[in-house]
C-alpha cells in the first residue's frame, strides 16, 4: 500500500472494505493511533470515544459481512464538528457555558451519517459557537495548522480541517456561517465545501446565524468531499429553511461533467488592487490552468462587494444576540457559582459572563446593539437591505458564466495571535468568503499551491444548487494536480 | 457621516445579560465603536425601494400537520440541569 | 368633577391542538412535570421551529368570527427577553404584520332583569396575532421551580381598542370572546387551566377631557368576573385619587382576588427594548381567498345570530334562549328536536333549561351523555300536547326517561299511566264529585271562582291523577251552570 491507511481517500478505501482487503476496524483503528500519535500536536479534538467508534467499525464489518453495505461511506471514520448535536455525546460548540453538555438528539445531518454507516468519529474544536476565522476562541484548546503548528488552522471549522489534514480522519463534517468551511480547508490544504443554504438541514446545528449557517462536508479529495455532501444533504421537515429539491448524484455528477468547457467569471473587484493578496499567485496559476483546458475565463462584476463585511456583521452578529440568549444557567449550561439570588436577572448576568469567551461577548453585545430600539433600521434592516443588492449582483454574474473563481483566502495560515485585539482587521479576512453566506450560493475550495510552504485555496463559487457543477470543476483541478497526495509533515 | 458612533455599553451589557467589568466595558466599547464606524460605510448605498432579504431562497407556507410526534423522557430534559427538583428546573426565586 | 375610565383587553387564548405551535410535543394541562417538552420546547442547542397547520387554521377561524381582516401576508418576529419560563429567551410573535388586523366584538350588556335582552354595541379590536405561550414558575419560599409543559403551545393575543368603559363591559366583552373560540372550537377558553388569560389597560380622565390618563396595567385576573372586580375596584381608586387631587402615574398593579383589592407591582420601568426582528428560522405565511374561505365556511351560527334567530323563528323569549345560546350543545339539542315541531318549540325550550338541566346537573352528566335525545323529548312533549298525559305526569315520565333512556311511550306504557277510562267515565266522576261537595259548589255558584279547584282536586283523585285536569275544569264548569 501506497499510504497508511489515515491517509487513503474515502473513495479508495471503500473499495479495499467491499473487497474485504481491509476491516472498518482495521481503519478506525488506523485513525484513532494516528489522532494518539499526533494530537497532542494538532490538538484539533475536543474528545473522543475510541471504543465507542470502534463498535459502529464492527458494526460496518458485520453488514459488509452479510452483504448489506450501507454504501461508500460504511465504516469510514467521519470527524465531526462540535457544534452538531450528536444523542448521548458531549455538545461544546467550544464554550465554557456547554462545557458539560450532553445532547438528547441527533441532528438530522447525523442522522443521515448514522444510516449511511459512516463511523462518527470524535468532536472537533472550532472558535467558539462557530465564532472566528482561526479556532483561537475555542476555550477548549487551541489548534495548530498541521502544516506548521505555530500557525492557526483558520476558522471556525478549524479542527474539522486540521484533522483530515493530519489523517486524525477521513473526512469531517464543518459549518460554514462566512467561510468557516472553506477558509480552514484553504489553510490546511483540504477540499471544502459549504453547500447552498437550505441544502442541508440545520436541525441539530447550534445555531451562530440563522440565515447564513450550513453544515458542509470537507475532505482531502473532492470525490470524498461530494460523497459525504450526499450523504447530508436533502430536504428535511424538521427545519423550515431547508429547500425541497432534488439531491443529485454527485459522485456520479463529477464523472459526468468532466470535461465540460465553462464559463468561469473573475469578479473584478476581487482581483484589482490585489497586490496584498498573498494567495493571488497560485489561484491566477489555476485561472490558467482551465484556460488551458478551454474554458472561458471572464471579467465580472460584484458591485457591493465592499459592503459585504459590513453587512455580514450585522446580519451574523444580531442573529446570534439571539440565538445565544438560550444559553442563560437555566435549563442545562454552565450556572455561575455565585451570583445575586435576591435580582432574579443576576443569574444571567453572572452565568454569561463566565460561561462565554471575548470574541462571543463582542459579537452578542455587538448584535444586541444593532437591533436595539432606535438602531434596527439604521442597521438590521439596512444590512438587509444590502444584502439583497449582494445577491443581486451574484444573480446577475451568473447570467453569463457557470461559476465565479477566487482565492479562498487573502493570505495563508497566518500566526497564531498575529490579530488577537484587532476583531476587525481579523473580520476582514473573511472577504472572499462572505458574500457567498448572505447570497446563499454554494462555495467549494479545493488547494491550488503553497505561499511560503503553506497550503493555498482556490475557490469555485457556483449557482444555487449547483454543488455537482462546482464538485466536477474542482475535481478537473485536482485531477490534474498532485495536491491530495501532498501532507503536512508531522 | 456624522459624528462617531457612541455605545451605551451599560445598557447594551444590560440587555444582552452579560456581566462586565470596567475593564472589559472599556475594551469592547472601543472595539465595537471601531466596528461600527466602519460599518457606517453601509450609509453609503442608497437603498431606497430595496426590498430586505430575510432568507437567501424565501418560500413561503412551509408548515407540518397538527400531529404530535415523540417527546424526549423527562430524566432526558433534565438530564443537564444545573439544578433541579421535582422534575422541574430550579431557579432563583423570580419576584414579579 | 365627572371622570370616566377607558380600558383596553389584552386577551390571551390557547387554541386547541394535538401538538404544540412549533413543534411535535404534545400540547396539554395537567401533565406530569416536563413531559411534554422536546428539543424545540426545552431551546436546546441546534433545534428549530416549524409552524403547525393546524394552529394557522385556528387563528385564521377566530380572526373570521371576530370581523377581522386577514392580509394575505404575514411574519414572524423574535421578540427577545430573558425569562425563565421562555426557552430560547425569545418569543416566536407577529410584531408588525399580525395574521388578522382590526375586527371588533359584539357584547351584550346585562338587562334590566333576566328576562329583558340587554344593549349590544361592537367592541373594536386592534389585532390578533399568533405566538408561542411559555413555561410555568412554579414560586416557593426560597426558589422557583420551571415546568415546560405548557411552553409552545398555540397562542393568539387579541388585544382591543382602548373602547371599554366599565368593568361590566369587560366582563362582556371577555364572555362574548369565550362563547365565540367555543363555538368555534378553536378553544375551550378555560381561564382556570390557562386556556384564556387577559390583562387590563385602565385609564380615567376627566370627562370631557381628549387625552387618555396615566395608563395602569392589570394583572392577575384569573376569571371573567376577577377581570370585572378587578376593574371595577381599579376604576374607584384612581378616580378617588383623582379627585384628592393627586395624579396617576403609569405603573402595573395586581388585583388579588382574594382581599378584593388591588396592590402595586412596580412603577413605571425603563420601556422595554424587545429587539424585535424577524426570525430566520421560520417562512412567512402567505394567505389566499380559497384558504379564507375555507375556514369561512367552518365557522358555525355565533351566538348571538342564533339568540336573534331563535327568538324570531320559534318565537321563544329571550330568557330561555340566553339559557340555550351560550352553551352550544345545549342550543343545538333544543334546535334539532324544536325544528322538528316549531308550535312546541316553547314547550322544549322550557323543558330543556329546567328538567334537563336539572337532572344534568344532579346527577352530574354532560350533555353528550344523556339518554333522552332530542327526538325523544319531542316524543314527551307531543303525547302532552295531545293530552295523553297530564303534565304533572308527565314530569315524573321524563325522570323515567333521563334514568332509562325510553321513549316517553315506553314509560307510560311500562307504568300504566296512561289513562284507563274514556271521556264518559271522567264526566260519571264530576258528577260524583259536584254531588259529594255541596260547600264548594255553592261557593261557585256564588261566585267564588277558585272554590272549583277543590272540584278539581276530587277528581283527580278518582282519576289518581290521569284525567286531563283542563278537560276536568271544562266538564265541571258545564256542571254547574
Amino acid at each position: 500500500m501506497s499510504a497508511e491507511l489515515y491517509y487513503k481517500s474515502a473513495s479508495e478505501l471503500s473499495g479495499l472494505l467491499d473487497r474485504k482487503e481491509i476491516s472498518s476496524v482495521e481503519l478506525t483503528q488506523s485513525v484513532i493511533d494516528r489522532t494518539k500519535a499526533v494530537d497532542d500536536l494538532v490538538q484539533a479534538f475536543n474528545s473522543f470515544d475510541e471504543e465507542n467508534a470502534l463498535a459502529q467499525a464492527e458494526e460496518s464489518d458485520a453488514r459488509r459481512k452479510r452483504g448489506e453495505s450501507l454504501g461508500s461511506l460504511d465504516g469510514i471514520p467521519v470527524g465531526i464538528k462540535d457544534v452538531l448535536a450528536v444523542k448521548d455525546q458531549p455538545l461544546t460548540c467550544s464554550s465554557k457555558i456547554l462545557a458539560d453538555f450532553v445532547s438528547p438528539y441527533d441532528a438530522t445531518c447525523i442522522q443521515k451519517l448514522k444510516r449511511s454507516g459512516a463511523v462518527l468519529w470524535g468532536r472537533l474544536n472550532m472558535d467558539e459557537f462557530a465564532m472566528g476565522s482561526s479556532t483561537e476562541n475555542s476555550a477548549t484548546k487551541i489548534t495548530g495548522n498541521p502544516w506548521k503548528l505555530d500557525c492557526i488552522p483558520g476558522g471556525s471549522s478549524g479542527g474539522s480541517a486540521a484533522a483530515v489534514s493530519a489523517g486524525e480522519a477521513i473526512v469531517s463534517l464543518g459549518s460554514d456561517t462566512g467561510g468557516s468551511i472553506r477558509q480552514p480547508a484553504s489553510h490546511c490544504g483540504i477540499v471544502g465545501l459549504k453547500p447552498t443554504y437550505g441544502r442541508v438541514s440545520r436541525y441539530g446545528l447550534a445555531a451562530f446565524a440563522s440565515s447564513l449557517d450550513q453544515v458542509g462536508p470537507m475532505g482531502r479529495t473532492v470525490w470524498d468531499t461530494a460523497a459525504l455532501l450526499q450523504s447530508i444533504s436533502g430536504h428535511d421537515p424538521n427545519d423550515s429553511t431547508s429547500y425541497r429539491i432534488d439531491v443529485p448524484d454527485y459522485v456520479q455528477a463529477i464523472e459526468q461533467l468532466k470535461g465540460r468547457k465553462w464559463t468561469f467569471g473573475l469578479p473584478k473587484e476581487y482581483f484589482e488592487n490585489a497586490e496584498d493578496t498573498a494567495s493571488m499567485g497560485p489561484v491566477k496559476e489555476a485561472i490558467e490552468f482551465y484556460k488551458s483546458l478551454g474554458c472561458e475565463i471572464k471579467e465580472v462584476s460584484l458591485p457591493h462587494t465592499a459592503y459585504a463585511v459590513a453587512t455580514y456583521y450585522i446580519v451574523a452578529t444580531a442573529e446570534a444576540s439571539s440565538n445565544l440568549a438560550r444559553y442563560d444557567g437555566i435549563r442545562y449550561t454552565h450556572r455561575a457559582e455565585s451570583f445575586d439570588a435576591k435580582d432574579s436577572v443576576d443569574i444571567y448576568r453572572q452565568s454569561r459572563a463566565e460561561g462565554f469567551g471575548n470574541e462571543v461577548k463582542r459579537r452578542v453585545l455587538l448584535g444586541t446593539y444593532v437591533l436595539s430600539s432606535g438602531y434596527y433600521d439604521a442597521y438590521y434592516l439596512k444590512a438587509q437591505k444590502t444584502r439583497t443588492l449582494i445577491r443581486r449582483d451574484f444573480e446577475e454574474a451568473f447570467r453569463d458564466v457557470d461559476a465565479l473563481l477566487t482565492p479562498t483566502a487573502p493570505s495563508p495560515a497566518f500566526k497564531r495571535g498575529a490579530h488577537s485585539g484587532d476583531p476587525l482587521s481579523m473580520y476582514l479576512s473573511d472577504i472572499y468568503t462572505i458574500s457567498a453566506n448572505l447570497a446563499g450560493i454554494p462555495g467549494l475550495s479545493v488547494p491550488c499551491g503553497y505561499v511560503d510552504g503553506l497550503p493555498v485555496g482556490l475557490q469555485i463559487l457556483g449557482k444555487p444548487f449547483k454543488e455537482d457543477e462546482i464538485l466536477a470543476m474542482g475535481n478537473e483541478f485536482e485531477s490534474a494536480h498532485n495536491f491530495k497526495n501532498e501532507h503536512p509533515s508531522l | 457621516m456624522a459624528e462617531a458612533p457612541h455605545i451605551d455599553i451599560d445598557k447594551v451589557a444590560e440587555l444582552a445579560r452579560i456581566a462586565l467589568t470596567d475593564e472589559e466595558k472599556t475594551k469592547f466599547s472601543s472595539q465595537l465603536e471601531s466596528i461600527l464606524g466602519y460599518i457606517d460605510k453601509l450609509n453609503e448605498l442608497d437603498t431606497t425601494n430595496v426590498e430586505p432579504t430575510a432568507h437567501p431562497h424565501s418560500v413561503e407556507n412551509v408548515w407540518r400537520e397538527d400531529r404530535a410526534t415523540s417527546e424526549l423522557p423527562t430524566s432526558e430534559a433534565l438530564k443537564n440541569a444545573p439544578k433541579q427538583r421535582q422534575n422541574m428546573f430550579v431557579v432563583p426565586k423570580v419576584v414579579e | 368633577m365627572e371622570y370616566e375610565a377607558v380600558i383596553g383587553l389584552e386577551v390571551h387564548v390557547q387554541i386547541k391542538t394535538e401538538s404544540k405551535i412549533f413543534s411535535g410535543s404534545r400540547s396539554g394541562y395537567g401533565y406530569e412535570p416536563n413531559t411534554l417538552v422536546d428539543p424545540v420546547v426545552l431551546g436546546l442547542p441546534g433545534s428549530l421551529p416549524v409552524m403547525n397547520k393546524t394552529a394557522l387554521d385556528g387563528i385564521i377561524k377566530a380572526g373570521l368570527a371576530l370581523n377581522c381582516t386577514i392580509p394575505d401576508y404575514c411574519k414572524w418576529d423574535r421578540k427577545n427577553y430573558f425569562y425563565p419560563d421562555s426557552p430560547n429567551n425569545y418569543q416566536i410573535t407577529q410584531y408588525d404584520q399580525p395574521i388578522c388586523d382590526g375586527g371588533f366584538v359584539e357584547i351584550e350588556m346585562k338587562g334590566e332583569t333576566r328576562a329583558v335582552m340587554g344593549s349590544h354595541r361592537k367592541v373594536a379590536l386592534t389585532r390578533i396575532h399568533l405566538e408561542n405561550d411559555v413555561g410555568k414558575l412554579n414560586h416557593f419560599a426560597e426558589d422557583s421551580l420551571v415546568d415546560y409543559n405548557r411552553a409552545f403551545t398555540p397562542l393568539m393575543e387579541i388585544v382591543s381598542e382602548p373602547d371599554m368603559h366599565s368593568g361590566a363591559e369587560a366582563f362582556a366583552f371577555l364572555t362574548a370572546i369565550r362563547q365565540t373560540m367555543i363555538y368555534c372550537g378553536i378553544s375551550d377558553c378555560d381561564m382556570e387551566k390557562g386556556q384564556m388569560r387577559a390583562d387590563a389597560n385602565i385609564s380615567v380622565r376627566p370627562v370631557g377631557q381628549k387625552e387618555l390618563g396615566a395608563k395602569i396595567e392589570l394583572k392577575n385576573l384569573n376569571s371573567i368576573t376577577g377581570v370585572k372586580n378587578g376593574i371595577e375596584y381599579e376604576i374607584k381608586r384612581q378616580t378617588q385619587e383623582l379627585k384628592k387631587g393627586r395624579t396617576m402615574t403609569q405603573a402595573t398593579w395586581r388585583w388579588d382576588a382574594d382581599l378584593g383589592r388591588t396592590e402595586l407591582m412596580r412603577e413605571k420601568e425603563d420601556a422595554h427594548d424587545y429587539r424585535y426582528f424577524p426570525d430566520p428560522d421560520l417562512m412567512p405565511v402567505r394567505i389566499d381567498d380559497e384558504w379564507r374561505e375555507r375556514i369561512r365556511c367552518e365557522i358555525p351560527e355565533l351566538p348571538f345570530d342564533k339568540q336573534r334567530r331563535f327568538m324570531e323563528q320559534y318565537e321563544i323569549p329571550y330568557s330561555i334562549t340566553s339559557v340555550l345560546v351560550p352553551d352550544w350543545e345545549l342550543s343545538e339539542y333544543f334546535e334539532s328536536a324544536a325544528k322538528k315541531a316549531p308550535k312546541c318549540a316553547q314547550a322544549i325550550g322550557n323543558y330543556v333549561t329546567n328538567d334537563l338541566l336539572r337532572e344534568l346537573s344532579e346527577s352530574n352528566t354532560a350533555l353528550s351523555e344523556c339518554k333522552i335525545s332530542p327526538d325523544g323529548l319531542l316524543s314527551l312533549v307531543e303525547v302532552i300536547e295531545k293530552g295523553v298525559i297530564t303534565k304533572q305526569i308527565a314530569k315524573d315520565v321524563f325522570i323515567e326517561m333521563f334514568n332509562t333512556g325510553e321513549s316517553a311511550t315506553e314509560v307510560i306504557e311500562r307504568k300504566g299511566l296512561k289513562p284507563d277510562f274514556d271521556e264518559g267515565q271522567v264526566k260519571d266522576w264530576c258528577q260524583e264529585a259536584v254531588d259529594e261537595n255541596p260547600r264548594p259548589v255553592e261557593d261557585f255558584r256564588s261566585g267564588n271562582e277558585k272554590a272549583l279547584n277543590a272540584l278539581l282536586g276530587q277528581v283527580m283523585k278518582k282519576s289518581r291523577g290521569k284525567a286531563n285536569p283542563q278537560i276536568v275544569q271544562g266538564l265541571l264548569k258545564e256542571l254547574l251552570s
